[in-house]
């Protein structure tokens, strides 16, 4: 909508600093509808399940695939760190990306319209909250401060107005909304109509359910951080990846001093899954995350974690040391977190001018 | 949202009378004030009567009133904007809305008419949520919910505070911003509410506030005093610190503060620039306000709204009061305000 000027982009902005990375098992008939806003970019697909299935993917697309196959020949025995049968695969194209942005996306969501008619330049909206300041230490009542007409109220302290680095974007979804199983029994036919036209700054300190659906952040700030965890098959636990990388993340943006925005931009988002299914998936995270979140809340990371690499490290040996008692899965997940720091690094060796502490 | 069931008997409706003449704005929120009770309470400073239209519940507070309850010398500290917390101190009710009388109903995208009365009490009816932050905003709104990987036990929410509406038109910016932007109008109708989370700081605007007098009442303290303060938003700041302090004993309790609807159409008045003539001290106190309060922790012992103010007076007076006489004068204004709420509902 007004504000964001995005009516004024016509090329793909930014698109040889953005890799966009889409998990999937079917199709990818989705990124027909997306061509006017995605063709340019280079996508970096995750072929989850199968590997012999040949994924089609639409003419015109630049890309790279990687299925289970090319996944266990480039990490060898550290392979076992990237789910299988989940989404959480996606967090395997983070790591082998070069590039400073990534926006991911499932192959279920399409493009939205804004209320005045409008289709919606996700990945140009994407880009303007990760390119301007987040403001996570005072809250700003008309939310994004840097958006065209609007600006910090009476009483937001002037030390605190040049903001900080964005490090995450957190978009939403109409149509079908990021429920739970026991929500989605009880709402089936619920559908999420409600256009929120902002972007807010999520406080530090504070945590929030990160969705995948819809997410981009600055791959080089805090790409060790989004690990998707051990879900899906040979694990007690799914649809939780994105949940266990999103408090990971957040607890490391803040201790780093950056930013996590939510808000716009806005997809559609098509297919509601089986919510039994989602039930049965889900349901040993229902009650985990009554320690999991309490866990993430009152972390506290030494002063020697200044890069996103070492931050993860240390929640690696928290989590195995705090939350081996709920269940000995979080200790495999500790060690996964390891290999994945470990995977990481070895394919991006860190460069002498590597962002740390954010400004 | 159900809105249907507001009981108008638990709600007062505040305003602080800075301009004599109420009509326009009286007339202009009688479909929405109509059936509720009014205190209207007349700045001790203005001169000139007061013009009330008839057709309103209406009880009005002038100086002579105030000085009956608090007596004269403490009547200085309900001047100016201030004015509407005598109408805070006295009322009996449980819900207060209060909205200054430069603003008038404002308009949804439908072309609607926004009751902000029905809005803020029915956002200090229902929970908050400040302990988790929901990516759908307001969870309990119809149509929305808690999103997948929002904890259950934090989904029955805590009661709400306060209820912290927005502005069309002329937002709420400062001197210098509005200054700078003379043009700029706000024009964006974000249509949400949400709890501010628990430890997050946030400049709490009183042009358009509701709040629970029975759960928070004293916590709303007429104290910070700016040495040139003014009959205009841009030069005053005892909003905004009675906001910093409301949040901080909010959280220390574990209530919840919603930002967000209703939305009042504020109307042109004042000038940006003649304000920023004004040397503008607010800015400074403000700098000195954040990292006290950021630091501050109230002792678990303070578990009264009444003690939790005391202890914060005391705090201020001992970490703030050398910066500058406006702290310690805050600070004792922050103990009077006690005694006489003290003083005043003492039978309830």
């Amino acid at each position: 909508m007004a504000g964001y000027n995005l009516e004024g982009i016509k090329a793909a902005p930014l698109k040889d600093d953005v890799d966009i990375v889409i998990p999937t098992i079917r199709s990818l008939d989705f990124l027909e509808q997306w061509r006017p806003f995605l063709q340019h970019y280079h996508l970096i697909i995750v072929q989850d399940g199968d590997p012999s299935i040949k994924i089609k993917v639409p003419e015109g697309y630049d890309y790279e695939l990687y299925n289970r196959n090319d996944i266990n020949r480039i990490l060898g025995p550290r392979a076992n760190c990237i789910s299988y049968k989940d989404g959480g695969c996606r967090c395997f194209g983070f790591m082998v990306s070069k590039k400073k942005y990534i926006y991911t996306i499932d192959d279920d969501c399409f493009v939205a319209k804004d209320p005045s008619g409008k289709e919606i330049n996700v990945i140009a909206q994407h880009i303007k909250n990760l390119e301007t300041p987040s403001t996570p230490h005072y809250f700003n009542t008309l939310y994004d401060p840097f958006r065209e007409g609007t600006d910090f109220v009476r009483g937001y302290p002037f030390s605190l107005r040049e903001g900080v680095q964005t490090a995450i974007s957190h978009g939403l979804w109409l149509n079908i909304p990021d429920y739970d199983a026991p929500t989605q029994l009880v709402k089936p036919r619920e559908r999420n109509t409600r256009y929120v036209d902002a972007v807010m700054t999520i406080p530090k300190g504070v945590l929030y359910p990160m969705c995948g659906m819809n997410l981009a952040f600055n791959r080089e700030l805090v790409g060790p951080a989004m690990y998707f965890g051990l879900m899906g098959e040979g694990q007690p636990i799914s649809r939780y990846d994105d949940m266990w990388a999103g408090w990971a993340a957040k607890v490391v943006c803040d201790q780093l001093g950056f930013g996590v925005k939510t808000g716009l931009p806005y997809l559609w988002h098509s297919k509601a899954s089986n919510p039994f299914v989602n039930l049965k998936k889900e349901h040993k995270g229902l009650h985990w995350q009554e320690d999991m979140v309490p866990f993430f809340q009152n972390l506290c990371l030494s002063k020697e974690s200044d890069t996103a690499a070492k931050c993860y490290m240390e929640i690696s040996k928290m989590t195995k040391e705090k939350l081996t008692k709920v269940d000995p899965y979080f200790e495999k997940l500790a060690d996964a977190m390891v290999t994945w720091i470990e995977a990481w690094e070895e394919l991006n060796p860190p460069v002498k001018n590597e962002a740390f502490v954010g400004a | 949202m159900s809105s249907a069931e507001i009981n108008k008997n638990e709600v007062d409706i505040v305003i602080g009378a800075l301009n004599a003449d109420l009509t326009q704005f009286l007339t202009s929120w009688r479909p929405f004030f109509s059936g509720f009770h009014l205190i209207v309470v007349k700045d001790p400073e203005l001169k000139e009567e007061l013009n009330i239209p008839e057709g309103f519940d209406v009880d009005v507070y002038s100086k002579t009133d105030m000085e009956k309850v608090v007596g004269a010398s403490n009547s200085t500290m309900f001047s100016g904007y201030s004015c509407r917390y005598f109408g805070y101190l006295i009322s009996k009710k449980k819900y207060i809305v209060s909205i200054d009388d430069d603003c008038v109903p404002a308009k949804d995208p439908k072309g609607f008419l926004v009751d902000a009365v029905t809005q803020h009490v029915t956002n200090l009816e229902n929970p908050a949520t400040p302990l988790f932050f929901n990516t759908l905003y307001d969870p309990y709104r119809e149509g929305a919910d808690f999103v997948r990987g929002y904890p259950f036990s934090l989904r029955s929410g805590v009661p709400c505070a306060a209820s912290c509406g927005l502005w069309l038109n002329l937002a709420d910016l400062d001197a210098p911003t509005q200054a700078l932007k003379t043009e700029q109008r706000n024009t964006s109708y974000v249509d949400a509410v949400m709890t501010v989370p628990a430890k997050a700081m946030l400049p709490i605007s009183g042009i358009n506030i509701a709040f629970n007098r029975e759960l928070v009442g004293p916590a709303l303290v007429p104290a910070l005093r700016l040495a040139g303060e003014g009959k205009v938003r841009w030069e005053t700041l005892e909003d905004v610190w009675c906001g910093m302090c409301l949040k901080h004993i909010s959280d220390h309790l574990g209530y919840g503060v919603k930002t967000g609807l209703p939305y009042v159409w504020r109307n042109e008045r004042g000038d940006a620039v003649e304000s920023l003539r004004k040397k503008w001290e607010g800015m400074k106190l403000m700098e000195k306000s954040v990292p006290f309060f950021e630091s501050l922790k109230l002792p678990e012992t303070a578990l009264k709204v009444e003690d939790c103010v005391i202890e914060l007076a005391k705090a201020v007076k001992e970490q703030l009061g050398s910066d500058d006489p406006a702290f310690t004068q805050a600070a004792d204004a922050m103990v009077k305000w006690i005694q006489l709420w003290n003083s005043v509902n003492s039978s309830s």
